[in-house]
């Protein structure tokens, strides 16, 4: 228990030092915030956008700028009704409305209801001759017909400085586009504009991120060939903000942002257990894992990892629990056949959708954005149960380092959700077996060891439990079996010749056992011999006791033969004396 | 292009001001157009004077943004000159009314 305190001491050090956060932001007596709608976005900026003000959204080209901007209307329109104004630059209305159609969104619609309007600015320098002065005012008229048009409250400018390309006079577009920002300041629009980044400052002007409220910088990296999408708040005037790059997804939903490093160990901790699938491993546990702990299971290749977290996430499946297996080495087809071998039918439960696969390549994406990923699915499908087979091929999309940092936020973040999580773990052959390349055993709250056992020409898989905090389990080494019905845990045979595995095993126990029946042979003679003794005394007993019986009733013959005797004697006296009449009283004196 | 079609030689120019306003800037790009025209499009001309504060709604259909700005609808193409066109020399070449020396 202690241990466990420390090392939560330990998780919550490395977590400041990650986060720079270790405070709830506040939620109250800020400046009013116009929420985005956009999962994580709204966390990190604690509310959403400065309501009234402008937002500057820069980025590379391709770094969702647009999307994000769309995503931000949208929402508006329809989670929190206000209505929104488009002013795009560099799309016409069509190809916007195609583009995000994909993200399942309607513009004609929102348009057609004069919820949305979406305004095309041509800014094309071949066909504009200058001459003397002149300003922006069109614009600004523009801009506002379109506001009062819709009764806009949300106004995205997407991408402003393409002014920059259809006027030569500099001085003056910026001293414009600081009126713009006063202006839509003073209209009271939430504004977003879009920049691209420049080289040396944030955008190309240098002018935007000074006279905007809130700087959101989106960035698209490639490291080791993997690219990963990140997002910074670069500044947010009266507000405290997440300061960190986070990573975000856009995918079929939109976007969506993972503050990962606002993850906090606050996380509920429950004394349920969770059973592994596998009765005589529950026993070895004192019941199971407990509910929300991780798990980690390391082996070399081929000691059954996958076939432990298939049954454990098919197990709890079937006790109606949602179970999200994400296989990083196998296509979910693969691992329903393989499961099917060891007479495991997988795919009852994912057509009753309790259970659900995630393939992906590790290499797919960086770190970051697997996480994001998972974040998502736990979003999404919300499991209780989840496997990771393999975390290591994690590595290969990273360095250690970071990878190690990756899972440790990943095991936080199931924690806080009250996960129960399963990673497994190759080790290398030659490696130390009680080593994860990983290091990430200090954060595991059980951690199961598979092995090889190799003797007289045959591998045999044992298993033990290495670690599992706050419960009383088992000290004894089991031999894992796979059979075609599941997977058992059997003591391994303990006997004057050691520990013995596999058909050492079995033919030990052969031999233990016809002993055993000589034993049983010798007793059962004996036990038949006697019986047979016993039936002859019970034999001779009847005879004896017919013979008492006959000598009973012959000596009760001879009594009532010697009766009826003496009674005819009698008689007979008796009439002898009657007839000798008188002598009769003599003789009976004598 | 435009020594070949000569658009001096069209029947009638059809010009449109874009203002915002009573601004000086607006009023000075109508005196200078003005002038122009007398000049060089006497009796061929027609000026449309647009003021977006009153028609915001026309600011979409020619994509105007800076005020205030000079459009020749006809004779095609499209030409579009911005600013308060004191610059005569210029102004004469976006209308196509004067060969680029």
């Amino acid at each position: 228990m202690q241990q466990t305190a420390k090392c939560d001491l330990l998780n919550t050090i490395v977590l400041v030092i990650e986060t720079g956060i270790t405070q709830p932001m506040p939620q109250t007596k800020q400046l009013p915030k116009s929420p985005t709608g956009i999962e994580g976005l709204d966390e990190i900026t604690g509310g959403g956008l400065p309501t009234g003000r402008p937002t500057l959204i820069a980025g590379n080209t391709g770094c969702g700028k647009t999307l994000l901007s769309m995503e931000f209307l949208v929402n508006g329109i329809k989670q929190y009704n206000e209505n929104a104004v488009f002013v795009s630059f560099e799309e016409t209305a069509d190809d916007l409305i195609q583009n995000v159609a994909s993200l399942g969104y309607d513009l004609q619609d929102l348009i057609d209801k004069k919820k949305l309007r979406i305004d095309y600015v041509k800014v094309e320098r071949s066909d504009i001759e200058e001459t003397g002065e002149y300003d922006l005012e069109g614009l600004f008229i523009r801009l506002d017909f379109a506001i009062k048009a819709v009764s806009a409250k949300r106004v995205v400018l997407d991408t402003i400085e393409s002014l920059f390309a259809g006027f030569t006079n500099d001085a003056l577009l910026r001293s414009e586009l600081r009126r713009l920002f006063g202006w839509l300041k003073d209209r009271g629009v939430t504004a977003i504009i879009t920049g691209e980044r420049g080289e040396a400052s944030l955008t190309r002007q240098g002018l935007e991120e000074y006279v905007s409220d809130c700087v959101i910088l989106l960035d698209h990296r490639i490291e080791s060939q993997v690219s990963t999408r990140r997002m910074r708040i670069v500044k947010y005037r009266g507000s405290t903000h997440g300061t960190n790059e986070y990573p975000f997804l856009i995918d079929a939903d939109g976007i969506s942002v993972m503050p990962i490093t606002s993850i906090k160990l606050n996380h509920t901790i429950s004394s349920k257990r969770v059973s592994s699938g596998i009765r005589e491993l529950d026993a070895m546990l004192g019941g199971g894992y407990y509910e929300g702990s991780s798990i980690l299971l390391s082996g070399t290749a081929g000691t059954g990892k996958t076939n432990l977290g298939i049954f454990f996430a098919c197990h709890n499946a079937s006790l109606g629990k949602r179970s999200l297996y994400i296989a990083f080495e196998e296509s979910p087809l693969q691992v329903i056949r393989n499961a099917k071998s060891v007479g495991l039918d997988v795919q009852q439960y994912v057509d009753s959708g309790l259970l659900r696969f995630e393939s992906t390549r590790s290499t797919s994406e960086g770190l970051e954005m697997h996480l994001a990923r998972f974040h998502k699915f736990l979003h999404d499908f919300k499991p209780s149960i989840i496997v990771v087979d393999p975390m290591t091929t994690l590595i290969t999309g990273g360095n250690i380092g970071e990878a190690r940092a990756m899972l440790s936020r990943m095991m936080d973040m199931f924690r806080s959700e009250n996960i129960t999580a399963m990673f497994t773990s190759l080790t290398q052959g030659g490696e130390h077996l009680e080593h994860t390349d990983l290091g990430v055993a200090s954060f595991v709250d059980t951690w199961l060891l598979l092995r090889d056992y190799e003797v007289n020409g045959e591998r045999n898989k044992l298993m033990y439990v290495l670690k599992s905090r706050g419960t009383a389990h088992s000290n004894q080494v089991r031999e894992f079996v796979i059979t075609d019905n599941g997977v058992k845990l059997i003591d391994v045979y303990l006997g004057s010749e050691g520990i013995l595995t596999g058909s050492s095993r079995v033919s030990a126990e052969a031999r233990a056992s016809s002993t055993e029946i000589n034993r049983q042979n010798i007793l059962e003679v004996q036990r038949q011999k006697l019986k047979y003794d016993r039936e002859v005394t019970q034999a001779e007993l009847q005879s004896l006791k017919a013979r008492l019986e006959m000598q009973n009733l012959e000596l009760k013959n001879l009594a009532s033969v010697e009766q009826l005797h003496l009674k005819d004697e009698t008689s007979d006296r008796a009439n002898l004396e009657s007839a000798r009449g008188k002598g009769r009283s003599n003789d009976r004196k004598k | 292009m435009t020594a070949k079609s000569n658009p001096a030689d069209a029947k009638e120019f059809e010009l449109r001001l874009y203002i915002a306003g009573q601004t000086p800037k607006s009023m000075l790009a109508l005196q200078n157009l003005r002038r122009y025209c007398e000049e060089h499009l006497k009796g061929k001309y027609r000026i449309e004077i647009i003021d977006l504060f009153i028609n915001p709604q026309l600011a979409e259909g020619d994509q105007i943004l800076a005020i205030p700005t000079l459009v020749r609808r006809f004779p095609e193409p499209v030409r579009k000159i911005i600013g308060d066109l004191s610059n005569e020399e210029r102004v004469l070449i976006g209308l196509d009314l004067k060969e680029l020396a």
